[in-house]
């Protein structure tokens, strides 16, 4: 029992990354139509810009997680001012193109800057060892991670729900020239949303930054794993995206406990039967796979 | 206020509208009639500017729009019907009449909205698309007049529907006609375009073959019911 409930907080922590990643993926693909391969990559440099910024100002995770989703977001818009949106009236396959390019140099440069090795990160103090929940002990940190990216989870929840930002991206994602046609400039949401989706993205990376290696390749697998999350949760699906992110870190985490060698086969297992029951994922809609 | 001149659409190499010129007046219906295919769709898609490859001119309001994006136009005074009734499922019936902002002081208030179409107002808080298909057409309808739009562009309405549904859609626009505002409908049911167009233009393979008034419509329907392949 007791080793079940922390197998389960540490696949929801870790469900937390996919989360927060694949929420910002189906936000980019919903407004843009852009499926982006450069989401891992943002990831990592969300993780590696908190590790700098602890090691140069002495910016602790608190910090980090308010400066670099802001930093994140700033390089975002940069991105798809200069490339992404050339992409919105080329073939998709300039899309994969571009964003996966766009991988290869980020993490070049990173392990130019960096090396390969990884670099040190210790959260505050206050989020370190662990804490007892009725009976059981739990780490701190992975309660922390859970707790905090629910609460980002519904902050966009709400958002979406009950803002007129939101409506307008909920129409946008539907059927964008509808949206035109009723007088929304969809046009002029897409930076902010590509700016948004980096963020979180980053805001990913840094809360996994006491959790995993920091190193320039620390956004590969990454990439795959949320591959499958998004395939599972449907593919624009923002519900979905969340869903299939928390419950592929549980796989994840059983997995690894259970059965080691087949952790990561068994979330591509999960992908395989979802696509088999339903094919445009969990929460997709059917158009989508169209 | 709407002044088409010598439009021509194509479709990568098909062309699909030849130099069609087509004039809606203020309080004017003018209703576009002709059979499956022959380019109706494709022509108010280009009014709205959802279609872009084209030649020749738009003029709105004195206005030319030719170049404008679709969202320009729509908040330039041009509402939309579409013809698969664009309800957003991911919107409820209430997201669904305030998504589109006013464009002029002729808006309609949600109050007004709720009071004209009732079965709107029990279900504001429902999914766009859990209403029927009778509703789904008066919700798109009410979205395009709570704007506060001056000319609507209206894709068969009537299709599909009850004819208790078609004779409300008639009042309707009746009542919009009355306020001052033009409307162009496209519509395969010759009978309800008599009934509320003062002309109407005969599309053939995307040329405006024929412009007839309501009395050559009401004399000719038999003749034009064939052409229509009805
Ligand atoms: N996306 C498209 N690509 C290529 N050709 C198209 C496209 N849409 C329509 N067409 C062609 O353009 C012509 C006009 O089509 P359009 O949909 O405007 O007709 P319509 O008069 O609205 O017909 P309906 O009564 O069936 O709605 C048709 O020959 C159709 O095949
Ligand atoms: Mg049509």
């Amino acid at each position: 029992m007791n080793a079940l409930l922390q197998y389960a907080v540490q696949g929801l922590a870790a469900g937390s990354f996919y989360a927060l990643a694949a929420l910002g993926l189906a936000i980019i693909f919903g407004v843009l139509g852009v499926v982006n391969f450069a989401h891992g990559a943002f990831y990592m440099l969300g993780a590696v810009t908190a590790a700098v910024l602890l090691d140069t100002l002495n910016l602790t995770l608190w910090w980090s997680l308010l400066v670099v989703p802001v930093l994140m977001f700033a390089f975002g818009v940069v991105v798809e001012r200069l490339f992404v949106q050339w992409l919105l009236r080329l073939d998709p396959l300039y899309n994969f193109l571009l964003t996966f390019g766009l991988t290869l140099v980020l993490v070049e440069l990173v392990k130019q800057k960096y090396g390969v090795s990884g670099l040190p990160y210790t959260p505050p103090e206050a989020l370190q060892g662990r804490v007892e929940l009725a009976g059981v002990v739990l780490p701190r940190y992975q309660l922390f991670v859970f707790l905090f990216s629910v609460a980002i989870c519904v902050l966009v929840w709400l958002v979406m729900t009950r803002t007129r930002v939101g409506m307008i991206v909920r129409a946008s994602t539907e059927k964008p020239e509808l949206a035109r046609a009723l007088g929304i400039n969809v046009g002029r949401w897409v930076t902010p949303v590509f700016g948004f989706g980096v963020a979180i993205a980053g805001l990913a990376g840094v809360l996994s930054a006491p959790f995993r290696a920091i190193t320039a390749d620390m956004g590969n697998n990454f990439a795959i794993i949320l591959f499958a999350v998004v395939v599972i949760g449907g593919l624009g699906s923002i519900v979905g995206a969340v869903v299939a992110g928390f419950l592929v870190g549980l796989v994840e985490a059983f997995g690894q406990a259970y059965a080691p060698t087949f952790a990561q086969v068994l979330i591509f297992v999960l992908m395989a039967l979802v696509i088999l029951v339903r094919p445009a994922g969990l929460f997709g809609r059917k158009e989508a796979t169209a | 206020m709407l002044e088409v001149t010598a439009l021509n659409a194509w479709y990568g190499e098909a062309q699909a509208l030849h130099e069609v010129n087509v004039r809606v007046g203020e309080g004017e219906v003018v209703t576009l009639v002709g059979r499956n295919g022959a380019g109706k769709t494709t022509l108010v898609r280009c009014l709205i500017g959802l279609h872009r490859q084209v030649s020749g001119a738009v003029c709105f309001l004195g206005r030319d729009v030719t170049r404008l994006p679709a969202h320009q136009r729509a908040r330039a005074g041009m509402g939309w019907v579409q013809d698969d009734r664009g309800i957003y499922a991911s919107l409820t019936v209430e997201e669904n009449l305030l998504l589109p902002p006013s464009v002029s002081e002729r808006a309609w208030t949600l109050k007004r909205v709720y009071e004209a179409f009732p079965e709107l107002a029990g279900r504001r808080k429902a999914g766009g698309t859990t209403l029927s298909g009778g509703e789904q057409q008066m919700l798109a309808i009410a979205r395009a007049l709570r704007t506060g739009a001056c000319l609507l562009l209206m894709d068969e309405p009537s299709e599909g529907l009850a004819p208790v549904v078609v004779a409300r859609i008639r009042e309707i626009i009746r009542e919009v006609k009355a306020t001052g505002v033009g409307v162009l409908l496209i519509e395969q049911n010759v009978t309800f375009a008599a009934t509320v167009a003062d002309r109407h233009y005969l599309l053939s393979q995307g040329r405006i073959v024929e412009t007839l008034d309501t009395a050559d419509l009401q004399r000719r329907e038999g003749e034009l019911l064939k052409h229509l392949g009805i």
